[in-house]
């Protein structure tokens, strides 16, 4: 299963016509503890580069963004019990929410794991 | 994802300590003109993990951003006086006293704290502030009054229900102090001005100490097991919790000490006396109280769910604006989001159910009594 990500610090896996999405490892270390994820509605039409979701950590409210454009088709629910999933699983457990993938061309213009990585060495 | 706290463009400074906490872990953020430790990283850093520690053990913060500023001279209490609230002139040696520099309007330039040192008054002023605090002083003071300004002096607190056990051990007599007391102490052959204060809602000090000995001291201090660094992060979600304001936020220049539900920093005798810069306005706030007339006041949220409502947000009684949040975030100590917010008066009653707006969102609030957490201050066995 591919993974791509973001310059803003998302993270996408790709199953067949369906993707998932949430931050990185290094997005939730610079966040610190997180308190609360508001995800978008299932249902809900995103656009690439347009706001998915909202990150609560103590000091401050952050946006993730839609890596592509496409429709939510599932949140995490874990996160409402338990938003700190997103420190302690940031790329596992602590997904934010599913989509469906309108344009496979989009995924092109990403990183793959080793592009991210250096990336994220040069901040 | 981006974060929203702006990045500021100015050449910002460096803490003495500065080399000391990067060495710890510690992620450095733009406040106050200088480069500050918002937390730290590891096993025991974090905002949560450090505000828990500080109220179960002790942490160290450093405050060395903030100005430390001296009076001396004949007449230095009588005429600080003439510009804030607060009764000066009866403070006796080694006693400290909460203050607020005001503007003929009553608007609040600065909160701080005087404490009479026995040789001058010493002025413990925001880091934010501190320019303008000088400039304030110096044009209203007379010539005479000479004004001090410690630059080369750091500032650490040591907050939480073991720092007083903590730095008893290590400086011998700093554990009868009280709170709101304040002496000088010896330390390795460095003098050190101690304080039973801090912004925490702690019991805890303020340690004045010259920045070329800084490191040694916070070296000492942090080799005790019960002792961690702490940054700026759990500071700011501490003193939330103990219900007290932080100039910029919850008090700036077009608030008045009344509104900002400060009246307690307001000296009974010269509430009645007068003689400081913004008297009449005060008096027409205080006026304004008695016959349920004030605009606004300060008052504590406790919200429902998870979601915080931050600075800036609107608060609703029903489908009317009736406030502003002026800062809020979620409480580590109890689990829910808290706010500050000047509201209309007339929905400022405890236990008044409002909401705050969020992201197009109505979230539930409740008017809450203030300290979210009990202080602990140390007042004497």
């Amino acid at each position: 299963m591919p993974r791509y990500f973001t310059e803003e610090h998302e993270w996408i896996d790709v199953e067949g016509e369906s993707a998932t999405v949430g931050i990185t490892d290094y997005a939730q270390e610079q966040l610190g503890d997180i308190v609360f994820v508001e995800l978008p509605d299932v249902g809900a039409m995103l656009d690439k580069g347009g706001d998915a979701a909202v990150v609560e950590s103590v000091k401050a409210a952050s946006d993730v963004y839609a890596p592509i454009t496409g429709e939510v088709t599932e949140g995490n629910a874990s996160l409402e019990d338990e938003p700190a999933l997103v420190n302690s699983s940031p790329e596992e457990e602590g997904w934010f929410f599913r989509m469906t993938i309108s344009d496979r061309d989009e995924l092109e213009g990403l990183m793959d794991d080793k592009a991210y990585k250096a990336f994220v060495d040069n901040l | 994802m981006s974060d929203e706290i702006p990045e500021e463009e100015i050449a910002l400074a460096a803490l003495p300590l500065d080399a000391w906490h990067r060495a710890r872990g510690a992620r450095m953020v733009p406040f106050a003109g200088y480069e500050m430790p918002i937390q730290y990283t590891g096993e025991q850093g974090g905002i949560v993990a450090e505000h828990e520690w500080t109220r179960t053990n002790a942490s160290l913060f450093d405050v060395s951003h903030m100005g430390q500023l001296a009076l001396k001279g004949d007449g230095a209490a009588h005429e600080l006086e003439k510009l804030l609230p607060g009764a000066i002139s009866n403070l006796k040696p080694g006693k400290m006293r909460y203050s607020l520099l005001l503007t003929e309007a009553g608007g609040v330039i600065d909160d701080l704290m005087v404490t009479n040192t026995g040789a001058h008054l010493a002025l413990v002023v925001n880091g934010a502030c501190k320019w303008d605090d000088i400039a304030h002083l110096r044009e209203h003071l007379p010539d005479e009054i000479t004004l001090t300004h410690f630059d080369d002096f750091a500032l650490l607190a040591l907050q939480g229900p073991k720092a007083g056990d903590v730095l008893e051990s290590l400086i011998p007599g700093t554990g009868a102090l009280t709170f709101m007391t304040a002496g000088l102490f010896q330390w390795n052959g460095a003098h050190l001005w101690v304080s039973r204060a801090g912004y925490t809602g702690e019991d805890g000090f303020e340690i004045s100490i010259h920045e070329g000995r800084v490191a040694e001291l916070a070296d000492a201090l942090v080799a005790d097991d019960r002792v961690n660094p702490a940054g700026l992060g759990a500071r700011d979600s501490l003193r939330l919790e103990a219900g007290l304001p932080l100039y910029g936020h919850d008090l700036n220049l077009d608030t008045d000490p009344v509104t900002a539900d400060l009246a307690f920093a307001l000296s009974k005798k010269r509430r009645a006396e007068g003689g400081y810069h913004g008297f009449k306005a005060v008096a027409a706030r205080l006026a304004e109280v008695e016959s349920g007339t004030l605009a606004q006041r300060r008052v504590g949220l406790i919200l429902e769910g998870r979601m915080p409502a931050r600075e800036g947000a609107d608060v609703y009684s029903g489908d009317t604006k009736v406030g502003t949040v002026t800062s809020g975030g979620f409480s580590p100590t109890l689990g829910v989001p808290i706010a500050m917010a000047f509201v209309d008066s007339a929905y400022a009653a405890e236990g008044t159910a409002l909401t705050c707006e969020v992201r197009k969102k109505r979230l539930p609030a409740t008017v809450s009594p203030m300290p979210f957490v009990p202080h602990r201050y140390y007042r004497g066995s």
